[in-house]
């Protein structure tokens, strides 16, 4: 049977957000700067005219920043998050089957609804979650995930398509002539190298890879280009996961606010950090098999004393027990660690993952003690769900937070927070 | 013992088959889990029948989560119509907005909170001016008013 799947995304995911609780901004080109305010993360329409790209550094946009009045704001994961909640529950009640697939796109089945008008139907998406959220999202439609993605993205840059394309009940020349003016770079899954090496093999469009050979493609590239060619056909390759399956790694990264040099302060980040991957990693029912820590200097500095080093670390038992894998971490830290540079990011990241449940017995350790570990993980964790993040913590991830990331323009958590939720003020109408 | 330890207990039994566990968890509340129990052995509960969810906040002004948000009030243009600053108050995007409504709109890039009227917006205290809709040119109704809160010192 012919699918229908939808793919539903926010425009500007970040901005729109930022714009939804502070008007004054839609008049404006606006930026939203990564974590440690780095780089540029999301822009919108006017930022993106101006010419400032995905991920650019912001130090080399700021010149032309302040010429024209960009407003640049630090991340507000807090925000995003909940904005995210709130789309993606509301886009839960138009398909009973859904794959969240990024903060802010999902996957919709909408197969069996072919006979409603799926125009109309993308609109009722598109109204509802604009008027209860204030977030503009662009609705593709097509008889793969990979086609419904290439509809979102025609209907995002075709301001006629009114932010909604259906490709599932068009005409094969229409189609045809679609994709021919699309590169195959542009398709989901062709990546720039990808797209460099379709290019010399005679493959520049989206229709050519359509009508590659599947096997040839298959004998060249992979098993994953095939199945792109064959989406690109019609046929569904690319099923919907609605569950995602549990990660293989977990990371935990920042960059500090200001260059540290001391172990101390390293010490008490990379703590922090792998506190933070321990109960991701627990929250998936998951242990660890390996870890590694990572330090870095800035690569932007390039007058400053370059280091950089990394340590990985097989565990004698797979845990999730937080103090055991801190211990590893900080024991591998005190090896790469190197006094006199100037630190600007730390990281940890915790691989071979494998289900707690599925976990071989150890010779060496008792269960009583892993159960005990286990308890009091849970502990913690129920713990700090219930008051506040980090109510318990490890000592050694210190207290003072001096090395913590800056966000010098940071938009108050107006959903999360009492203290910080949206003023309405009076205006000057008064007389 | 602890709500959390008869639950878990509950769950135990649950592996075992002994009881069926009916959580029910509102959205993002604090409030304590509500559960009906069925246990095959032993003297039921005279209550277990009786059992109903606690009464929350919560439930009683919010109807849609996914559409509501809160906001706090900066100002005395609605005390007539019992909203003093400093009141938070809770807006439901989700209901269409009708004339003699309290509404939430945005006017010149800025949040208000106004009666809606015949074509402008209509503050709740004779010291403030009704705003036309035809004159600001960027009038958007965002949501309704549908509750208000305040707690005392």
């Amino acid at each position: 049977m012919t699918r229908t799947i939808a793919l539903i995304d926010v425009n500007n995911f970040y901005v729109s957000c930022e714009r939804a609780f502070n008007p004054r901004l839609k008049y404006q080109p606006v930026v939203v700067l990564s974590n440690n305010d780095g780089c540029v993360i999301s822009r919108s329409n006017e930022a993106k005219a101006l010419g400032i790209k995905m991920g650019e550094p912001w130090f080399k946009c700021q010149a032309m920043a302040r010429q024209y009045g960009v407003e640049a704001l630090s991340s507000n994961y807090a925000l995003y998050a909940d904005m995210s909640n709130r789309v993606m529950s509301i886009l839960a009640d138009f398909s009973p089957h859904q794959e969240v697939y990024s903060i802010d796109e999902c996957f919709l089945e909408l197969t069996g609804f072919a006979q409603k008008d799926l125009i109309a139907y993308g609109q009722l998406m598109k109204t509802r979650i604009f008027k209860w959220t204030g977030l503009p999202v662009c609705v593709g439609v097509g008889a793969t995930k990979t086609l419904a993605k290439i509809a979102n993205n025609i209907a995002k840059k075709n301001i006629k398509f009114n932010g909604l394309c259906n490709l599932s009940n068009i005409k094969h020349e229409e189609l045809n002539h679609l994709l021919h003016a699309m590169e195959a770079g542009e398709v989901w899954g062709v990546g720039r190298q990808l797209a460099l090496k379709l290019k010399a093999r005679g493959i520049d469009t989206a229709l050519d890879l359509k009508r590659a050979d599947p096997v040839y493609i298959r004998q060249s590239f992979g098993v994953v280009m095939e199945k792109i060619v064959h989406e690109l056909n019609g046929t569904l390759c690319i099923d919907l996961e609605e569950v995602a399956p549990p990660r293989k790694q977990i990371l935990s990264s920042r960059s500090f606010g200001d260059a540290v040099s001391d172990y101390q302060s390293l010490a008490a980040s990379i703590t922090l950090y792998m506190s933070r991957a321990a109960e991701k990693l627990r929250g998936q029912q998951s242990v660890a098999s390996v870890i590694q820590v990572y330090i870095r200097t800035s690569p932007f500095k390039l007058d400053q004393a370059q280091y950089s080093n990394s340590m990985t670390i097989p565990l004698p038992t797979p845990t999730d027990d937080t103090r055991q894998l801190v211990k590893m971490a900080l024991w591998a830290l005190k090896r790469i660690y190197k006094p006199h540079y100037s630190y600007v990011k730390a990281g940890v990241s915790l691989g071979d993952l494998i289900s707690k449940a599925s976990m071989p017995l150890d010779f060496f350790t008792s269960p009583d003690s892993s159960d005990r570990s286990t308890a009091l993980m849970r502990t913690v964790d129920r713990i700090n769900a219930k008051m506040g993040r980090e109510s318990i913590k490890l000592a050694s991830e210190g207290f003072d937070r001096s090395w913590q990331m800056k966000q010098g323009n940071k938009s108050p958590n107006y959903t999360t927070s009492w203290e910080q939720i949206l003023c309405v003020k009076d205006k000057a109408f008064s007389f | 013992m602890s709500p959390l330890d008869l639950l878990r207990s509950y769950t135990r039994k649950r592996q075992t088959n002994v009881a069926e566990i009916f959580v029910r968890v509102s959205n993002k509340s604090a409030d304590i889990p509500f559960f009906g129990s069925k246990v095959s052995a032993g003297f039921p509960s005279p209550a277990a029948d009786h059992v109903e969810v606690r009464l929350s906040a919560d439930q009683y002004l919010v109807k849609n989560p996914t559409a509501t948000y809160f906001v706090r009030v900066k100002g005395d243009s609605m005390v007539n119509a019992g909203i003093y600053s400093g009141d938070v108050l809770v807006v439901d995007r989700s209901v269409e907005p009708s004339i003699g409504q309290i509404i939430l709109a945005e006017v010149d890039g800025e949040f208000t909170v106004k009666y809606l009227g015949q074509n402008q917006l209509v503050p709740a205290n004779a010291h403030y001016s009704a705003i036309p809709f035809d004159e600001a040119d960027t009038v958007a109704l965002i949501g309704v008013v549908t509750g208000s809160m305040r707690k005392f010192p």
